[in-house]
């Protein structure tokens, strides 16, 4: 029922903005040749918020770069909007772990260098960029430099230059994963909004099962190399969720336990 | 949270005003002050040695000679002081433009490193002032050979910290900007360059300081002009005072374009962790 089983072969539909068709990565050095993703396939609809949870080297990272056509896939494909992805892709937004702010740039310099290297119109996307900034809660800081901000605010700035360019898809890369827990969770009640408002669809990768399930339409587990999707659940709760009343919620409880026991014993379940 | 942001917002303006409001001559002197004691104790033990006659006047001349020599002569060091000048900024300027070319191609083309580091490597090991009198045969007596000195001397560590620049840029930030879909040159022009300044400039404080040398070393070889040639002249008519005059001179010179870096440091990289840390101490010293 939660598995998203029932739909074999939906990779690939014409209606999925990220269609990922039986992906592998394999880094070859001279000797070794070391397996970081085994075959993966996904689908993700447009606007749908997934959420990807795996252990530690399971290759989600790799995955995410795979999309972006910052990593070449050793076998498969990727599609972006029915395009098959063969080098790095313009029409995505992609959050690093670390927030990796150019330090020359004030804050809002930063979020506009998305659009001076695209060329954009400089008049819309300072526009834009005062929008995402009010809606980040980053008013004030605009003239800031990237070591005058704390870590929640320069993944703020990071998330508003991914955003600029309005990208269909936004990749995020264990965005909090540097964060205390406090501000991480004010982090993803943020971001659930700003993804909402702005209408993108996104893939998140995340060590968080709290935050996997809270921000996710869907949860993609993965299991350890060689790393496959393990199972998918689906998060039955409306796509703008209340922090506390989410976690007290049953149906949260129900896919967070779930997560859990996939992430402990991968090989179990069914 | 609203209120925990503008808390921030308050502190972030005030410790910036607060760096800013130290007044200028209070800074420049909690900088200077130790340099310039040190200079003065030295030139007080020079005095109480000339002026106690522990060393004859042609093996070292006392401060006030070496002044008068400068004094009576200033229209003669000026004259080759300015030639000096002439060359090593012209060699420091090729060396730079040369070298930064040198580490950008080296950095985007591992061929191109192959193929050049040896024969870099091997024109900075050779002595500049062996192959000095080669360029005189091939060159003349002119500036050429001269400024050709100086840029074999100051280009090796503009090439070595142009590279260690380029290839210090954050990783997740090059492939950042390849998901924005901008041209190599972009690229160069608003991340790589700006990323790389902190140690490119670093090398251009050496590069510019052996630009003097390589004028020098130059001029020592052959020709009639500079000072190294003022140098030569003083020595031979066992001039020792002309010949300090002209040392301090030419330290002046060095001097001079190390600070010349120093100031675009200041307004190219404030942002980099090494300036701030200058910046800070100097406040809390100035305080």
């Amino acid at each position: 029922m939660t598995t998203l089983t029932e739909e074999p072969g939906v990779a690939g539909t014409a209606q999925d903005v990220v269609s990922v068709d039986g992906v592998s990565v394999t880094f070859r050095s001279k000797r070794a040749s070391t397996s970081a993703l085994g075959e993966v396939d996904l689908a993700v609809r447009p606007g749908e918020f997934v959420s990807i949870v795996g252990p530690s080297g399971c290759g989600k990272s790799t995955l995410l770069k795979v999309v972006a056509g910052l990593v070449a896939p050793t076998t498969g494909q990727v599609r972006l909007r029915g395009d098959v992805v063969a080098g790095p892709r313009p029409d995505i937004g992609f959050v690093f772990q670390r927030a990796a702010l150019l330090d020359w740039r004030t804050a809002e310099g930063n979020i506009l260098l998305q659009a001076e290297m695209r060329g954009m119109d400089a008049a819309a996307a300072r526009r834009r960029c005062a929008e995402l900034i009010e809606t980040t809660g980053l008013s004030g800081f605009e003239k800031a430099m990237p070591h005058e901000l704390s870590g929640g605010m320069q993944q703020r700035v990071s998330l508003c230059r991914a955003l600029l360019h309005e990208p269909d898809v936004l990749l995020m890369d264990e965005p909090f994963g540097a964060l205390d827990a406090l501000t991480r969770e004010r982090m993803n009640v943020e971001l659930q909004r700003v993804c909402r408002e702005a209408g993108v669809t996104v893939l998140l990768v995340t060590h968080s099962v709290p935050e996997a399930v809270y921000l996710g339409d869907r949860v993609v587990v993965m299991g350890p190399r060689p790393s496959r999707v393990v199972e998918e659940l689906r998060v039955d709760l409306p796509p703008v969720r209340d922090y506390t009343a989410a976690m007290e919620d049953p149906e949260f409880h129900r896919v967070a336990s779930r997560v859990r026991t996939l992430l402990g014993s991968p090989q179990g379940g069914d | 949270m609203t209120a925990v942001v503008s808390d921030r917002a308050t502190v972030a303006r005030q410790s910036r005003t607060a760096v800013r409001r130290s007044p200028a001559p209070a800074r420049w002197w909690a900088a200077a002050w130790r340099p310039l004691t040190l200079v003065v104790a030295v030139l007080v033990v020079w005095w109480v040695v000339t002026a106690q006659g522990w060393l004859a006047p042609y093996v070292l001349p006392s401060p006030a000679d070496t002044w008068a020599a400068a004094a009576e002569n200033a229209a003669y060091l000026g004259q080759h002081t300015w030639v000096t000048t002439y060359e090593t900024v012209i060699g420091f300027a090729l060396a730079v433009v040369i070298g930064e070319l040198v580490a950008v191609l080296m950095a985007y083309s591992p061929t191109t490193e192959r193929t050049v580091y040896p024969i870099i490597l091997v024109a900075q090991v050779v002595p500049k002032i062996a192959i000095a009198p080669l360029f005189v045969v091939w060159l003349g007596f002119g500036v050429a050979p001269k400024i050709t000195v100086a840029v074999l001397m100051a280009f090796f560590p503009v090439v070595i910290s142009g590279l260690a620049g380029l290839r210090s840029v954050d990783p997740e930030v090059i492939e950042l900007t390849s998901t924005m879909g901008a041209s190599r040159l972009k690229t160069f022009a608003k991340v790589m360059f700006p990323a790389s300044l902190p140690q490119l400039l670093s090398g251009l404080k050496v590069a510019a300081t052996l630009a003097v040398t390589g004028a020098v070393v130059g001029e020592f070889v052959g020709g009639n002009e500079g000072l190294g040639y003022v140098i030569l002249q003083a020595n031979g008519n066992i001039d020792t005072a002309m010949l300090f005059a002209a040392l301090v001179v030419m330290s002046l010179l060095g001097i001079v374009l190390f600070l010349i870096i120093e100031i675009a440091e200041r307004l190219l990289i404030g942002w980099h962790p090494s300036r701030r840390a200058a910046t800070a101490a100097t406040t809390v010293a100035g305080a």
